[in-house]
C-alpha cells in the first residue's frame, strides 16, 4: 500500500504540488458534452437530483429532530406542522450532551495539535537532514499505515489497563499521538519546496531549527490545514476505540453517545436525530470552510 | 525522492568545513565538525522521538504481542495457557466465525459496483464543464466527513419498517417494502446501501483526480481522428484512469474487509448474527466472552486476508493497470 501511494503521488505531480480537483481548471473537463447544449441540460438536472438524494437523508434526519413526538406509523412529512426544538431541549436536559460535546471537541483538539507537532518534526528530518538508514526508517512508518486497529485491540487493551489508563482522556488520545500518514503528507508538502531556500538561510547562519521552524513550517501550511482536517475528522468520527476505552457517562464522546441513545430511546427517532444533527454541525462548518484541503487530502493519498 | 544530492551539500559537516576552512588548525576544526555531528544527531532524534516511540509502543509491539497472544488461551486477567494454533482451528470450525467472513465478502461484492460506477459516473460528469459544479462535488462529498454512527442512526430511521420514509416511498408505488434491517435478509443489504451512499463522494474524488491528470492533447488527437464520445471513454479514458481505478479496489477491499462501525450501530450484527462480519466478531469474542486469545487469532486470520488479497491485487495489477 504505501508504495502503491507513493506511486501514485509521484505519477502525478500534479496533485503534490496541491492542485486539487475542486481547483478549477478549464483544460481539464472531458470535452463530450461541450458542443451540445440539450445533453448539457440534462446532465445538470441528473446531477442536481442526485444531489437532492445524496442531500435528503440530512435534510430528513433534521425535519425529523424538530417534529417534536414522531410516533411509529405516522405519514412522513418534510415539512413539520409545528416546529418544535422539544427534542434537543430533551437530549441536553436527560443526557449529559454538553459535556459530551465538549469530551469529543477536547480529544480531537488535543488529538490534531499533537499529531501536527510530531507529524511535522519527523517529516522535517525525512526531507531535510539525511543520515545512513533513512530511507529504511521511513519505509518502516509507512509499513505502519498498513496495521489495522483491529489487530491491535487486545493488546494495545491489556497495555492500557497496566498503564491504569482504562476509562480516561490520556488512553483515547495516546495510540493516536502520532500519525504515519501525516509524517507522509508533509514530507511530501516539504519535499516539494525548494532547497535553495535552506541554502540562502543557511548561509545567514540559521540551524536547523531556525530552518524549521521559520521557513518551512509556515510554507506547508496548506498540507498542515489538511492534516488538521483529517486529524480533527477521525478523532470527531472515531468510535471503536473510544468504545473499548471509555466506561463512564461522563466521559464518552459523541459517537458512543449517540449509539447509547438507541439503546435509551428506541423508538424516540426525534431525539435520536437532534442527537446526529448536533454531532454533524462542527464537523459540517469545517467542511464548509476546507473543502479545498479535505478533498485535496482525499485526492492525494485516499485515506479517510 | 530528490533528497540525495542537493540536500547532501548542507550537512552541518560540510557546513562546518566551510566555517573553519583557513582560519583555525586542524585539530580545532575536527572538533568542532563532531560537536557539530553530534548535535545533528541529537536533532534528528529529538524529531524524531515524538512519533517513533509511538509508533513503536501504540502500533508494532502490540501487533506482535497479538500474534503472541493468538497462541494462547486467555480470558484477559488469569494466565495465559498454550495451545499452539488450537485458536486458529477452532475458528476455521466456527459456524458464525465463518458467517463473518461469508458477510465481509458478500459485503464486498454488494458495496464495490455500487460505489464503483456510482463514483465513476459522478466524476466523469462533474469533470465536464456544467454550472456548479464545485457545489455539486462538495453535496456529494458530504456524507464522507460524517461519522459511522450518525450515518447508521439516520440509515436505520430512514429504512425503519414502520414509519420509515422508504417504505413510505414505496407504498406510494404500490410496493410493499421489506423489514430492511429488522429482516434477516435485508439486514446486509441495509448496511450496503447505507455505506454506498457514504462513500460514494470518496471514489469519485479519487476518480476526479485521476481524470484531471490525463494529458488533454490525448483527447484533442482522438478528435482529430474523428473518435466520438464513447470511443474517446473507451480508448482513452478508461486505460487512462485505471491507477485510480486499481487505488480504489485496493482501498475498498482493505477497508471492506475492515466494516465494524456501521454493522455496529445498524444491526449489532443482528438479527440472529445474519450481519455480523469479522471484525465484531472480534470485539465480541474480546469484550463480551472474555476469549482474548480467540480474538487474536481471528484479528490475525484477518489481517493475513487483507494482506493476502492485496498482495494478489499489487501482482495481478500488472495485467491490466496502464501506468504511462
Amino acid at each position: 500500500m504505501p508504495d502503491q501511494r507513493q506511486a501514485t503521488a509521484a505519477k502525478r505531480p500534479a496533485w503534490s504540488r496541491g492542485r486539487t480537483p475542486g481547483a478549477e481548471n478549464p483544460s481539464s473537463t472531458t470535452p463530450p458534452i461541450r458542443r451540445r447544449p440539450v445533453w448539457k441540460a440534462v446532465l445538470l438536472v441528473a446531477l442536481i437530483l442526485g444531489a437532492c438524494v445524496m442531500f435528503f437523508p440530512f435534510l430528513w434526519s433534521l425535519s425529523t429532530s424538530v417534529s417534536s413526538g414522531v410516533g411509529m406509523s405516522a405519514t412522513p412529512e418534510l415539512i413539520p406542522d409545528n416546529p418544535s426544538f422539544a427534542a434537543y431541549a430533551e437530549l441536553f436536559r436527560k443526557t449529559p450532551f454538553a459535556r459530551i460535546i465538549a469530551n469529543s471537541l477536547g480529544l480531537a483538539v488535543a488529538t490534531t495539535v499533537l499529531q501536527i507537532i510530531t507529524s511535522s518534526m519527523a517529516a522535517y528530518v525525512f526531507s531535510r537532514m539525511p543520515f545512513p538508514g533513512r530511507s529504511i526508517v521511513f519505509a518502516l512508518y509507512l509499513a505502519t499505515m498498513m496495521i489495522p486497529m483491529q489487530v491491535l485491540l487486545v493488546p494495545l487493551f491489556v497495555q492500557m489497563r497496566n498503564l491504569g489508563l482504562v476509562d480516561s482522556y490520556l488512553g483515547v488520545l495516546l495510540p493516536s499521538v502520532a500519525s504515519a500518514f501525516g509524517v507522509f503528507l508533509l514530507r511530501q508538502a516539504m519535499n516539494s519546496l525548494p532547497r535553495e531556500l535552506d541554502e540562502a538561510a543557511r548561509i545567514d547562519g540559521a540551524g536547523h531549527l531556525t530552518i524549521f521552524s521559520r521557513i518551512i513550517l509556515p510554507l506547508v501550511g496548506p498540507s498542515i490545514a489538511t492534516l488538521t482536517v483529517f486529524s480533527f475528522m477521525n478523532s470527531w468520527n472515531s468510535f471503536l476505540w473510544p468504545l473499548i476505552i471509555l466506561r463512564s457517562n461522563e466521559l464518552k464522546t459523541l459517537p458512543l453517545a449517540l449509539a447509547g441513545l438507541q439503546g435509551q430511546y428506541t423508538t424516540r427517532w426525534d431525539v435520536m436525530m437532534a442527537g446526529s444533527i448536533v454531532s454533524i454541525l462542527p464537523m459540517l462548518a469545517i467542511y464548509l470552510f476546507a473543502q479545498k484541503y479535505v478533498i485535496q487530502g482525499v485526492a492525494n493519498t485516499g485515506i479517510k | 525522492m530528490s533528497v540525495g544530492l542537493s540536500s547532501a551539500s548542507m550537512s552541518p559537516v560540510a557546513g562546518s568545513l566551510d566555517r573553519t576552512k583557513g582560519s583555525c588548525s586542524a585539530g580545532a576544526a575536527r572538533r568542532g565538525r563532531r560537536a557539530s555531528r553530534v548535535k545533528y544527531a541529537l536533532i534528528i532524534i529529538l524529531f524524531l522521538a515524538p512519533s517513533a516511540i509511538p509508533l513503536v509502543y501504540f502500533t508494532v509491539y502490540p501487533m506482535f504481542s497479538a500474534l503472541w497472544v493468538s497462541f494462547h488461551k486467555w480470558n484477559l486477567l488469569s494466565d495465559m495457557t498454550w495451545v499452539g494454533v488450537g485458536n486458529y482451528i477452532d475458528l476455521i470450525h466456527d459456524p458464525l466465525t465463518q458467517r463473518a467472513f461469508l458477510n465481509s465478502v458478500l459485503y464486498i461484492v454488494g458495496y464495490f459496483p455500487l460505489v464503483y460506477v456510482g463514483g465513476l459516473g459522478l466524476a466523469i460528469a462533474l469533470n465536464s464543464a456544467v454550472p456548479f459544479r464545485n457545489f455539486l462535488r462538495g453535496v456529494y462529498f458530504l456524507p464522507v466527513v460524517t461519522s459511522w454512527i450518525v450515518v447508521a442512526l439516520v440509515w436505520r430511521w430512514l429504512l425503519n419498517p414502520s414509519g420509515g420514509v422508504a417504505n413510505y416511498l414505496l407504498s406510494l408505488v404500490g410496493v410493499q417494502g421489506p423489514g430492511w434491517w429488522t429482516d434477516p435478509h435485508w439486514a446486509l443489504p441495509s448496511i450496503i446501501l447505507a455505506s454506498a451512499w457514504k462513500d460514494l463522494g470518496f471514489v469519485m474524488v479519487i476518480l476526479l483526480a485521476g481524470l484531471q491528470s490525463i494529458p488533454q492533447d490525448l483527447y484533442e488527437a482522438a478528435r482529430v481522428d474523428g473518435a466520438g464520445w464513447w470511443a474517446r471513454l473507451r480508448h482513452i479514458t478508461f486505460p487512462m484512469l485505471t491507477p485510480s481505478t486499481f487505488f480504489v479496489t485496493v482501498i475498498s477491499l482493505i477497508n471492506g474487509f475492515q466494516v465494524f462501525d456501521q454493522v455496529y450501530a445498524m444491526t449489532g450484527g443482528g438479527p440472529a448474527g445474519a450481519s455480523t462480519v469479522v471484525v465484531e466478531r472480534v470485539y465480541d469474542l474480546t469484550f463480551r466472552y472474555s476469549q482474548a486469545g480467540t480474538a487474536s487469532a481471528l484479528s490475525w486470520m484477518l489481517f493475513l486476508l487483507v494482506l493476502l488479497v492485496t498482495v494478489v491485487q499489487m501482482i495481478g495489477q500488472r495485467k491490466w493497470v496502464n501506468y504511462a
